[in-house]
């Protein structure tokens, strides 16, 4: 091929992707346009029309979502668990992935096995029992449903892979570096937070995005665990105006939905190379 | 070291060990136990021997929701990766914007399984009342299609980003070589690439294969099992035995299906890995 024929089939490529892309991205490009049309105009037909001078609703539909539908309380919900859950696994999961792979005893030998072995039980094998567990369980008063401890129930489920993925990076960090930071006279705490921590953080963004990508998008643990009557996350909000309420007004629907996409997309957009990275490491891992 | 750090285990480990128990361990056992029970809550269990999995396997919607996702897996796993394989090939070819399309192809991986179905069942429904036919509530091949395209959409991105960066890894004297020896194009991909590329084609398999089988939220919000429960998967008829009927049995059922899931999500993985994990190459 000479660089003539080259330079064509490059071009081909790139005019058959750019339609490839247009067409993936339709999606969410038809749920824009519609969340922009008044009510009536949202029909099973007319999905695909534009919004035209008399179908369309400016933001009313962003506004009777964020207001009525009870979006933002939700949206709340959903980043409060979010942020909680995944500094819970950061944090708790990095240190006991250093300290099963440094103390060499039975314990850490179970317990690493049992993280692996944790990462292949479907969902539906604990779901039940799970639920129940977190509905009964009570620590001096504290109770595991509801939005502000629902991290624990994460930090419980979520450590299979959270541990694993520390205990792959973790084999490969020098031990001499730890042992010097003791012999000057460091904790274990002190090294853990001064030295390891420092050493574990592309590792903790990777598990960072993986596990946000998981808590966030989550249905059927909050479903379960949490009052739907009384707290809903995003797609539990979603899945309820869907489910037995009768007509669903469409237009806040879609608002909601183009709400929800949009902070992931923009984070997406911000954060692609360290978030790409992540769903690589936590391929490979698993 | 090991001993200075040794008496910090009620720091390190105990948190994570203690919400592993009630998050897993604890909810594993007692599943299991359960599955052997007929129950509504974990209080009245009473001892039911083997029942509940004779009841399990022969009810119909479990036989069914089974044959469904075997089908759908084999189906989806070769449409997933093939495509994925195909613009990871092309994408790493000199081309303008690449990285454009990467970004663009991976955005859906993001975006939640219910918020998935929602849009999809949007479009489709609009696409199929323009054809005349009938909705996804009413039209189980449409419903089959229409998970498969979803997923498709999902997972192709992310597959694909796995390939990409394992065509990255292929060692550039190898093509060189390769082309030395008046190797072509196709001649390259099948006898280098495709061999280097082992241990991706391992992840991407295991994934796809995995996802499919425990697939559950797209499942729920595309078609819920409508019509008539027939584009009801496996993790969704379970959820169903176990919420979507009344009666002291199904609890039990519900649990017997799970542990018969859980083995087959297992057997599967694990025989998955094993077959393409003795087909890789040394590098």
């Amino acid at each position: 091929m000479n660089t003539k024929q080259k330079n064509m089939w490059s071009n081909i490529g790139t005019v058959f992707f750019t339609v490839l892309a247009a067409l993936w991205m339709y999606p969410i490009i038809m749920v824009v346009m519609n969340s922009l049309k008044v009510e009536r105009a949202i029909t099973t037909d007319a999905a695909f029309a534009l919004p035209t001078a008399e179908t369309f609703a400016g933001l009313t539909n962003y506004i009777s979502a964020l207001g009525a539908q009870g979006f933002l309380k939700s949206f709340g919900y959903s980043l409060f668990i979010t942020v909680s859950s995944v500094f819970l696994i950061l944090l708790c999961c990095s240190m006991c992935a250093w300290y099963i792979n440094r103390v060499n005893n039975l314990i850490s030998k179970l317990m690493y096995l049992l993280c692996a072995f944790s990462m292949v039980v479907p969902f539906q094998m604990v779901m039940f029992t799970l639920s129940q567990t977190a509905d009964r369980l009570d620590i001096f008063g504290l109770k595991f449903n509801t939005p502000w401890t629902i991290c624990f129930i994460y930090l419980g489920f979520g450590a299979g892979l959270a541990v694993f993925m520390f205990s792959g990076f973790v084999k490969s960090i020098p031990l001499e570096i730890e042992e010097a930071s003791m012999i000057d006279g460091c904790s274990p705490i002190q090294t853990y937070f001064k030295v390891v921590l420092p050493i574990l953080k592309p590792t903790m963004i990777s598990v960072g995005v993986l596990e946000t990508m998981w808590v966030w998008n989550d249905y059927l643990l909050p479903t379960l665990v949490l009052d739907i009557k009384k707290y809903r996350t995003i797609p539990m909000l979603i899945q309820y105006f869907r489910g037995s309420y009768g007509r669903v007004e469409m237009g806040p629907m879609m608002a909601c939905i183009v709400m929800t996409v949009l902070p992931v997309v923009v984070i997406y957009l911000l954060g692609q190379k360290h978030i790409i990275k992540g769903v690589l490491a936590g391929a490979v891992k698993g | 070291m090991e001993k200075a750090l040794k008496k910090w285990f009620p720091v390190f480990v105990l948190p994570t060990l203690a919400a592993f128990c009630v998050g897993f361990i604890w909810p594993f056992i007692q599943g299991i136990y359960l599955s052997f029970c007929q129950f509504i809550t974990v209080d009245n269990a009473k001892w039911a021997g083997i029942s509940n999995y004779v009841k399990a396997l022969s009810d119909e919607t479990f036989g069914d929701s089974f044959i469904f996702t075997v089908v759908f897996a084999f189906v989806s796993t070769i449409l997933i990766n093939g495509i994925a394989f195909a613009i990871a090939l092309a994408l790493t070819k000199e081309m303008k914007g690449t990285n454009i399309f990467r970004t663009v192809f991976f955005m859906p991986n993001l975006i939640g399984g219910i918020v998935l179905g929602y849009i999809w069942q949007i479009l489709l429904n609009c696409i199929l009342s323009n054809l005349a036919q009938p909705l996804l509530a009413l039209n189980s091949t449409a419903g089959f299609w229409g998970i498969i395209i979803l997923m498709c959409w999902q997972q192709i991105g992310y597959m694909m980003i796995i390939y990409v960066a394992g065509l990255q890894n292929v060692p550039p004297d190898l093509l060189e070589a390769a082309a030395i020896d008046g190797a072509n194009a196709i001649q390259t991909l099948v006898k280098v690439k495709l061999p280097m590329l082992m241990s991706s084609f391992t992840i991407c398999l295991f994934l796809t294969i995995t996802n499919s089988f425990k697939l559950f939220d797209q499942n729920l919000a595309l078609t819920a099992g409508e019509p008539a429960h027939a584009t009801e998967m496996l993790a969704l008829n379970i959820y169903n035995t176990f919420y979507a009927r009344s009666g002291p049995q199904w609890k039990g059922i519900g649990q017997a299906k799970a542990v018969i899931f859980f083995i087959l999500v297992v057997v599967i993985s694990l025989s998955q890995l094993y077959a393409t994990r003795s087909k890789e190459v040394q590098q």
